[in-house]
C-alpha cells in the first residue's frame, strides 16, 4: 500500500545518496590531483547536489508539513538520512575516491534508467533530467578505473585495495525492503535486486579492461537506507549542516 | 600533472560557426583532453563542439617575422570589401 510517508522515505534514499556523495566531494574542492581532476570533481559534485535539491523539494512536497529542501538538509540527524553506506565512506585515498564514484555511477545510471519510466511523472522527470549528467559521470570514472587499474604496479595496487574495501558497502544496493517493494508494486520504483546482474556485467567489463580482480567476498554491510549509518555520516553532517543551525536561514 | 603534454582547446558555441580558441588544458590522451574540455571549458553551457590539439602540433609564426608578415598588409586598404554595396541576404561577412 503506497502511502506519502513511503514515497517520502523512497525519495529521500535517492537524494541523500546524491548530497551526502555531493558533500564528500565537495571535500575535495581545491585538493585535486590537477587542476582539470578537481574541476571535474567539483563538477561531478554540483550535478548531484542539484539532483538532491530536486529529490528533496519533491519529497518535501509529498510529506506536506512544510519542509523545504533546506530544511530536509540542514535540520535532520544521522537517523533521518536513508543514503547508501557507500555514499558517506570517507576520501581515504584517491583510489577509494574514485572506486567510490564508480560503484556508485553504475548503480545510479541503471536506476536512473528503470526510475525513467516510474509511473509517477514527476519522478520520471527528475530521473530524466538525472541521468544525462549520470551518463557523463560513469564514462569518465570508468575511463579513471582502466587508466590506474590497468597504470603502474603502484596504481594497480590502490585500485585493487580500493575496489576491495568497499566492496562490502555494494550490497545494499540491491536488497529491498517494503519500501522498495510498495513503490515497485505500483510501478512508481523499481525492484533493486533486478539490477544486480546489470550492475555485476558492466563492473566486471570494467574491472576485465582494468586488469582488476572482481572482489570475491559476499559478506554486504546494510543499514543505510534504514537509517542506520557507519559513525563517518556523523561527521560529516556536523560540518554540513553547522551553518544553518547555527544562522538559521541564512542567505548570501 | 607536471609531465602531461599540453592540449588546445577550441570551442564552437551556441550560435558560432566557428571553432574558437579558449584555452590550454594537461592532459595524458586524446580521450582524457576532451573530458576534461568539457569539464574545464564548457560548464556554463558555451558549447556544442569541442576539438582539442597538442599544442605541440600547431605551427606558429614567429613574434620576429611580424614585420614582414603582416606590415605590408596595413597600408592596403583597397583590400577591404568596404568599397562595395553589400545586398542584405547576405550573411557572415
Amino acid at each position: 500500500m503506497l502511502t506519502p510517508a513511503i514515497q517520502f522515505v523512497y525519495l529521500t534514499r535517492i537524494a541523500d545518496s546524491a548530497l551526502i556523495l555531493s558533500q564528500r566531494l565537495s571535500e575535495l574542492c581545491g585538493k585535486g590531483p590537477a587542476l582539470e581532476e578537481d574541476m571535474a570533481l567539483a563538477n561531478t559534485a554540483l550535478d548531484l547536489l542539484g539532483q538532491a535539491r530536486m529529490w528533496l523539494s519533491y519529497a518535501g512536497e509529498i510529506e506536506a508539513t512544510g519542509r523545504d529542501e533546506d530544511a530536509l538538509a540542514y535540520l535532520r540527524s544521522d537517523r533521518e538520512f536513508h543514503n547508501f553506506l557507500l555514499a558517506e565512506q570517507p576520501n581515504s585515498n584517491y583510489a577509494e575516491v574514485l572506486m567510490r564514484q564508480f560503484y556508485f555511477d553504475v548503480w545510479h545510471n541503471l536506476a536512473l534508467a528503470r526510475l525513467e519510466n516510474s509511473t509517477d511523472p514527476r519522478i520520471a522527470e527528475i530521473a530524466a533530467k538525472s541521468r544525462k549528467e549520470a551518463v557523463y559521470h560513469l564514462r569518465r570514472s570508468s575511463d579513471l578505473i582502466v587508466r590506474l587499474g590497468d597504470g603502474t604496479l603502484d596504481s594497480h595496487a590502490r585500485m585493487q585495495a580500493a575496489a576491495d574495501s568497499l566492496w562490502s558497502f555494494t550490497g545494499e544496493f540491491f536488497t529491498a525492503d517494503f519500501v522498495d517493494s510498495a513503490m515497485a508494486v505500483c510501478g512508481a520504483g523499481f525492484d533493486p535486486a533486478l539490477l544486480q546482474d546489470n550492475w555485476l556485467r558492466f563492473v566486471s567489463q570494467v574491472f576485465e579492461r582494468a586488469t582488476l580482480r572482481l572482489p570475491p567476498g559476499t559478506w554486504m554491510l546494510k543499514g543505510g537506507k534504514q537509517g542506520v549509518h557507519t559513525e563517518h555520516l556523523s561527521y560529516l553532517l556536523a560540518e554540513m549542516q553547522v551553518l544553518h543551525r547555527e544562522y538559521p536561514g541564512a542567505a548570501w | 600533472m607536471n609531465d602531461w603534454p599540453l592540449w588546445e582547446v577550441f570551442i564552437r558555441s551556441q550560435h558560432g560557426l566557428a571553432h574558437r580558441h579558449v584555452g590550454s588544458l594537461h592532459a595524458p590522451d586524446a580521450e582524457m583532453a576532451m573530458n576534461n574540455a568539457r569539464d574545464v571549458y564548457t560548464r556554463r553551457n558555451e558549447g556544442t563542439s569541442i576539438w582539442v590539439v597538442r599544442s605541440s602540433e600547431i605551427v606558429a609564426s614567429c613574434p620576429s617575422d611580424k614585420g614582414a608578415l603582416f606590415d605590408p598588409a596595413s597600408t592596403k586598404v583597397y583590400r577591404h570589401p568596404t568599397f562595395y554595396p553589400m545586398p542584405e541576404e547576405v550573411k557572415h561577412i
